[in-house]
């Protein structure tokens, strides 16, 4: 079986819900963890890395609460394979590079997935729609208790989990959350959040996290410090950091609406027009005006179109997801054509945004 | 966004430098960037470890010798220098000494709060009480309280 016949299409993944999904796309809480004694993976030789690989994998796919579950080495996937598992935020850019050695274990609901051989031995991440950051740990926190049965981790007392990188250290803990934050960029509060989160050190990052641009004004806030507190400190912390965005987006959309309503209005209206009727367009336009549609639609501003529908079309319009739909290769410029053509295909039943006067 | 040097090129190269709570920004093409001498990736960890800081926290940098390899995976403190990471889980007690003060700059604190294994935390659970036990072993028999000290001796007994 392959990747693709193994996950939910998009549509069907785009139709799950959680608290707070009209601001919180998704929660995720990732563990870092390595085998005693074993060369961490950018050090390791390859025969190295195959033998922790051999040995983390078999003890990963043996866990009930994974099945069913797909299982790879990352050289049996194409690139093609890899990129599509980013744009769903399954692997990491640095995972969807790995060849031989590396391996990846996720089940068909999409929310444990394990990275094998990324930057330590075992990444392991629990996802959830919307805000549900415990729900997140709860699961991971088992997944970890369940592994540690079968695998001997490199633990020390005074360090906690040792992680090849030192930011990781102790819990080896990242918990984050993918934000979607139109009525704070709209309202130019965003680097005012963006600042005070860094103050309570939260980093914040874009789609696809460290180093990439915040496309469709969705942001990832993380935490960063993993030493010197316990994990339920940290969710805690970050929990109630993530309210409070979530508060002054929702402030930030109702002050938009109420001060400069034709500003917003514009945008919107702008963006529908775009959409229903480019001929081309490149993926980073397309993720910013969708942005936007989806903020008409929590806005009440169109009377057919389904939050599913701009998250679908989010996914399927980037690149690798594009190319999956077509059995030839093909370059940029027909992309930016493919793309738009289904972007007017799939629009068509959404009658243009209705503004109150 | 343009390169800040040259005004004509995209920029491709973005450093952020935040000193104390002011946020510098600096983006430059690569062409720039190689001329002012931002590319190189080791000028990165070179901050991670406190060297680009002002001297009085230079002792910050691991205090190993400057030869000396992990003994476990043979990893070094220049290829730490260059990498910013670790060769392997042994490598902490090997470059642990001074490690501390450039934990201090990333986390809360230096020492784990959090979860623990739980095969680690019942041998734990089990020396801690063993202690317990031990204590009130010499309190009874300075107290000369002869009934309690045979009891308490049998069940350190057990739990040994």
């Amino acid at each position: 079986m392959t990747i693709h016949e193994f996950l939910a299409p998009p549509a069907v993944a785009c139709q799950r819900t959680g608290p707070h999904d009209q601001i919180v796309m998704s929660s995720r809480v990732r563990l870092a963890r390595n085998l005693r004694k074993h060369p961490f993976p950018s050090w390791a030789k390859k025969p190295d890395r195959i033998r922790v690989l051999e040995t983390v994998q078999p003890a990963v796919e043996s866990l009930p609460q994974l099945a069913p579950h797909f299982a790879a080495a990352m050289d049996d996937l194409s690139a093609l394979d890899k990129q599509i598992l980013v744009e769903r935020h399954l692997i990491s850019r640095e995972h969807a590079a790995k060849g031989s050695g590396s391996g990846l274990v996720v089940n068909q609901e999409e929310t444990l997935c394990l990275m094998i051989n990324e930057e330590d031995h075992l990444r392991m991440q629990a996802l959830r729609p919307g805000l549900q950051i415990k729900a997140c740990w709860q699961a991971i926190d088992a997944l970890d208790s369940a592994l540690e049965t079968r695998l001997e981790f490199a633990f020390s007392p005074e360090l906690g989990y040792l992680t090849a990188c030192p930011t990781n250290l102790g819990t080896g803990i990242r918990v984050s959350a993918m934000l979607h934050l139109p009525g704070l960029v709209l309202a130019e509060e965003i680097t005012r959040i963006i600042n005070a989160a860094n103050k309570l050190n939260f980093a914040v990052r874009g789609l696809y996290g460290e180093g990439t641009e915040a496309l469709g004004n969705v942001f990832q806030v993380s935490n960063q410090m993993t030493l010197g507190e316990s994990e339920a400190q940290i969710i805690e912390r970050i929990s109630k950091a993530l309210n409070q965005i979530i508060e002054e987006e929702e402030n930030a959309r109702l002050l938009l609406l109420e001060k400069k309503s034709k500003i917003v209005f514009n945008h919107i209206g702008r963006a529908y027009g775009i959409l229903a009727n480019a001929h081309t367009i490149t993926s980073k336009e397309t993720m910013n005006l969708l942005s936007l549609l989806r903020l008409g639609g929590e806005l009440g501003l169109f009377e057919k179109l389904d939050r599913s529908l701009t998250d679908e079309l989010f996914l399927l319009t980037q690149p690798a997801h594009l190319q999956q739909q077509h059995t030839e290769k093909l370059g940029a410029e027909e992309r930016d054509i493919l793309r738009a053509t289904m972007i007017r295909a799939r629009l068509r039943p959404v009658p243009r945004p209705q503004a109150p006067e | 966004m343009l390169c800040n040097a040259c005004k004509q090129n995209e920029a491709k190269v973005h450093l952020t430098k935040i000193v104390g709570d002011k946020m510098q920004k600096v983006d430059l093409c690569e062409d720039c960037s190689k001329e002012k001498g931002v590319d190189d990736p080791t000028s990165y960890s070179d901050l991670l470890l406190g060297m680009s800081a002002p001297p009085a926290e230079a002792e910050a940098e691991p205090a190993a010798e400057p030869g000396a390899k992990c003994p476990t995976c043979g990893y070094s403190q220049a290829d730490f220098k260059k990498a910013g990471r670790f060769g392997c889980s042994e490598c902490y007690a090997t470059f642990g000494e001074g490690l501390e003060g450039m934990l201090k700059t990333m986390h809360k604190g230096t020492r784990h709060t959090g979860k623990i294994p739980a095969a680690l935390q019942q041998s734990r659970a089990e020396a801690q009480k063993l202690k317990l036990l031990q204590k009130r072993l010499d309190k009874a028999i300075t107290e000369e309280n002869f009934e309690e000290a045979a009891q308490l001796r049998d069940e350190i007994k057990r739990l040994k």
